[in-house]
């Protein structure tokens, strides 16, 4: 569109006289500015746009947000469709995504046309056809004139000398005394949310005698089955996954197994506490409590791929890296009258994460 | 007065258009034509920044909308069901009835998965739009008085966010999000004295109870979302109060505000961007799939898998917590896990700084003036500097939360990695707040160059005598006014150690380190004076460019 073709009533006026308030502002401006040349020269005028001169321009800007906000109205038809026409199972193969859901893709897809159209559709309705001219409003201070100021704080002695509250300081006191105590009747009513700690944190369902049972195979362990470099996961005898405290129990309860040749073990207490070089430790690490999974079966290191502490497992499970703050506690085990693994008795030491009270 | 009430009258009879008439209806009861008077033509002004902040409202709405959807299929219970919904691989298998819940809306569910997508992403989209506007609105000033307020409603909001965020994703009881929950209670159970307690208290006994999901439910649904709707009004009602900022230029003073009407441009634009961020995130919904549970499997407290990340605005915590070192105190029958405690007193100190930082500002310049121009961050070195010296603690820490995923996607040491993110959580802040320095007081250089000897042109000019040189073109009134508008303070002085009778006088400690960092912040070498107008006319005069 070369500027001949605009018809010259549409042609914009000559700067200044357009604009009222930006025009007065420069004006002002501009004697002050032979001295400061940073002064402020006020509001520049403002450049029309193509659509503000050329009504053909704007017709077509017209058309393209009408063409917009149809696209939309097709959009939607077109996501009623797929909501009806495809099965919620169906998977179909599409580049570069892979195999998804025929309904979720096409469903999403069409909602977004459908919502995005109308959002382009007003801001290019915004942008080409509305008033683009800028237009300056005053700013009024936030603070309250002195007047005000003086009324209100009038107002305000004439409420306390009313109300006696600053006179009379046996109502005011008690009144204060009777807001703060009835919160407390909340807080109370809190208690029940759950039961004192008590010493729940320090006992597990290990005990002595409790035969340890393979986590996969639900199978009393045997000495036998744990060879150099597996990692077996028990739970103790008892415990059931339908039981109604699971979670619970297994969130203490979880053993980790490993066998060691007995030379390598570095710590005499675990040793000890092995047998025949099989020991047993708590899954559950000692920083926040991730059960610990990952073990190294030439180094005998295992790491919790929550946080990354990691525990020698040959020296007293000690925290050899990581934020975790101290071992994991060993299980004593030893083997009963039928020779399946049994526990010695409970944890000697609160598993899991450290706690005030854990001492 | 009479007259006036005639013709209105008469106005009446002629029976004014159906939506006037409803309009003089709800006037006559809510006043709304005043409202509309002060706000039907309020002016906006228009900058592409002032968009992230819309972001974070739409977003919201989104929030809201697909959660009042999802409410509708979810059961926040932790019942064991055996599941025997249409996802084949996972039938049998015992999950608590929000999980069962949560597959049914992605299985069964026509369109359950897109909403619960949208959902999920668009409180990812939330969260950093709210970080992304905090950013624009910390590195232009734009908290000064007398927004202050409105900049701790903007910061309670993101921290309840975060929050809303974390017990939204706990919610399906699925094995990653089970894992952050045990997290939690991990470092709930390292606060001293009342840890247990509150671990008790949350969970309604021992982890993991049969209660947080249902407790997470209403917290998530009702308790902080019903806060934030709150805050966000305020938030908005002080907007419209204070009206908008504005950067500097031509026409626009700290008296004004320029720019477009509400009725029709902004609201035409605002409301058309909440349908183009609405569409977006669907579109992305439907492309991207977010916390695939289905494969995750459902929570089992002894078990876990590799990789574990929480959504990305808790990967700072979840930094602190994996690279401080397990530091522990056993003294008197107690334990005191600092390897825990110390991340989570860090974490809240880290973002209230930012909160607190408008404050300490304003305390040092002692500025009781309104400010409604923004400032160019190259204008406040160490607003900018400090700003900065923030995100870099904070990415960095975002990199220790995802040290393992660094480790693997890099073939990297996970042990040099949180040795780096352990020694740069402190050393990084202070070069990028040396650098950012640098980097703002040297554009402060260039604003003035460009004031004082006009734009390079480009234009290579040979004189007579074979020299060459570069033609410079001066600036226009409206550019020189833009590059030299902003204030610049004048640090505090101590005043002198001694009185007129040379007796040793007594300097309010307090007032010292006001003096020291006024000095930091604009003494000398810590801004660069801007070009006056005698330096200006001295050089424009006579022997024009150069």
């Amino acid at each position: 569109m070369s500027s001949q073709d605009i018809p010259e009533e549409n042609l914009p006026q000559e700067q200044g006289a357009a604009h009222g308030a930006a025009g007065h502002g420069s004006t002002a401006v501009a004697q002050r500015a032979d001295d400061n040349p940073f002064a402020d020269p006020g509001l520049p005028a403002h450049k029309p746009r193509i659509q503000d001169i050329d009504e053909r321009a704007a017709k077509r800007s017209e058309r393209a947000v009408a063409l917009m906000f149809t696209l939309s109205m097709l959009a939607t038809v077109g996501f009623i469709a797929c909501f009806v026409i495809f099965p919620v199972d169906k998977l179909v193969y599409i580049w570069p995504f892979g195999r998804v859901s025929a309904l979720n893709f096409s469903l999403g897809l069409t909602l977004g046309a459908a919502l995005f159209f109308i959002g382009a559709g007003a801001v290019h309705w915004a942008r080409t056809l509305m008033s683009d001219q800028e237009i300056a409003a005053e700013r009024h201070p936030i603070e309250a004139a002195p007047e005000v100021k003086a009324q209100v704080m009038a107002d305000w002695a004439a409420g306390n000398e009313e109300s006696g509250f600053g006179r009379r300081k046996l109502v005011r006191n008690t009144m204060f005394g009777a807001m703060a105590l009835v919160p407390l009747a909340g807080v109370v009513l809190l208690r029940d949310l759950g039961p004192l700690p008590e010493k729940k944190l320090r006992t597990t369902l290990w005990a002595k005698g409790k035969q340890l049972i393979n986590m996969n195979t639900m199978e009393p362990l045997r000495p036998e089955d744990i060879t150099v470099g597996s990692l077996v996961f028990a739970m103790p005898e008892g415990l059931g996954y339908d039981d109604h405290e699971f979670q619970k129990e297994i969130a203490k309860a979880a053993l980790m197994i490993v066998r060691i040749r007995p030379d390598d073990i570095k710590d005499k207490r675990e040793l000890e506490w092995s047998h025949e070089g099989i020991v047993a430790f708590s899954k559950i690490c000692t920083h926040v409590g991730c059960p610990i999974s990952l073990y190294e079966q030439q180094t005998h290191h295992v790491l919790c791929p929550c946080h990354q502490s990691t525990f020698d497992l040959a020296d007293g499970a000690r925290v050899i890296f990581g934020p975790a703050g101290h071992a994991l506690p060993q299980l004593r085990i030893g083997v009963n009258t039928e020779g399946n693994l049994e526990a010695l008795g409970d944890f000697a030491e609160p598993v899991g994460p450290s706690f005030w009270e854990r001492g | 007065m009479s007259t006036k009430n005639e013709t209105k009258g008469a106005d009446n009879q002629r029976q004014a258009p159906a939506g006037e008439r409803v309009a003089d209806w709800a006037d006559g009861r809510l006043g709304i034509y005043s409202l509309a008077k002060a706000n039907m033509r309020k002016i906006f002004p228009d900058h592409w920044s002032f968009m992230l902040g819309e972001i974070c409202l739409y977003s919201f709405i989104i929030i809201i909308l697909t959660g009042v959807y999802l409410t509708l299929f979810f059961h926040p219970s932790m019942n064991e069901v055996v599941y025997h919904g249409s996802y084949v691989p996972m039938q049998g298998v015992r999950v608590s009835e929000a999980y069962a819940s949560t597959m049914e809306i992605s299985f069964d569910v026509r369109g359950g998965l897109l909403i619960r997508q949208m959902h999920h992403w668009a409180a990812l989209i939330f969260v950093a739009a709210m970080m992304v506007h905090m950013m624009r609105v910390f590195f232009t000033g734009a908290y000064r008085k007398p927004r202050e307020i409105n900049w701790l409603f903007g910061f309670l909001l993101l921290v309840l966010g975060m929050f809303t965020g974390f017990t939204g994703y706990s919610l399906p009881d699925d094995l990653l999000s089970g894992t952050g929950v045990r997290f939690t209670q991990g470092a709930i159970l390292s606060v001293p004295v009342v840890g247990t307690y509150i671990s008790m208290f949350l969970f309604g006994g021992e982890f993991p109870g049969h209660d947080f999901v249902a407790r997470f439910y209403s917290i998530h649904i009702l308790l902080l979302p019903g806060i934030m709707l709150g805050l966000l009004v305020a938030h908005l009602i002080l907007v419209f109060y204070h009206k908008h900022t504005q950067y500097a230029g031509p026409g626009r003073t700290e008296k004004n505000v320029v720019g477009m009407p509400l009725l029709p441009v902004y609201m035409a634009k605002a409301g058309g961007f909440f349908f183009l961020v609405f569409g977006v995130i669907s579109v992305v919904a439907a492309v991207a799939t977010l916390n695939p549970i289905w494969s995750i499997g459902p929570y089992r407290t002894d078990q876990v898998s590799t990789g574990a990340q929480p959504d990305w605005y808790m990967g700072f915590a979840e930094g602190l917590i994996r690279v401080m070192p397990g530091w522990e105190i056993n003294a008197w029958g107690h334990t005191l896990a600092l390897g825990v405690m110390v991340p989570l007193l860090i974490f809240p100190l880290v973002l209230g700084a930012i909160a607190l930082y408008p404050f300490i500002e304003s305390w040092v310049t002692g500025d009781k003036r309104e400010h409604h121009i923004l400032d160019r961050p190259r204008n406040t070195p160490t607003r900018t500097g400090f700003g900065v010296a923030w995100l870099t603690a904070y990415f960095i820490m975002l990199i220790g939360g995802g040290n393992d995923i660094v480790a693997t996607h890099f073939s990297m040491s996970i042990n040099t990695i949180t040795w780096f993110v352990r020694i740069f959580f402190f050393v990084g802040p202070v070069l990028a707040f040396i650098a950012t320095k640098r980097i703002c007081l040297g554009l402060q250089r260039r604003d003035r160059d460009k004031v004082l000897h006009g734009r390079e042109s480009g234009i290579i000019k040979r004189l007579p005598h074979g020299e060459f040189i570069e033609v410079h073109e001066p600036l226009s009134q409206g550019q020189l006014h833009t590059l030299t508008s902003h204030e610049q303070y004048v640090p505090l002085e101590a005043g002198p150690t001694v009185d007129e009778n040379g007796v040793e006088r007594k300097v309010n400690p307090v007032h010292k380190v006001k003096v020291k960092l006024s000095k930091g912040f604009y003494g000398e070498g810590n801004q660069i004076p801007k070009p006056t107008v005698e330096e200006y006319k001295e050089i424009s005069s006579g022997h024009g460019h150069h």
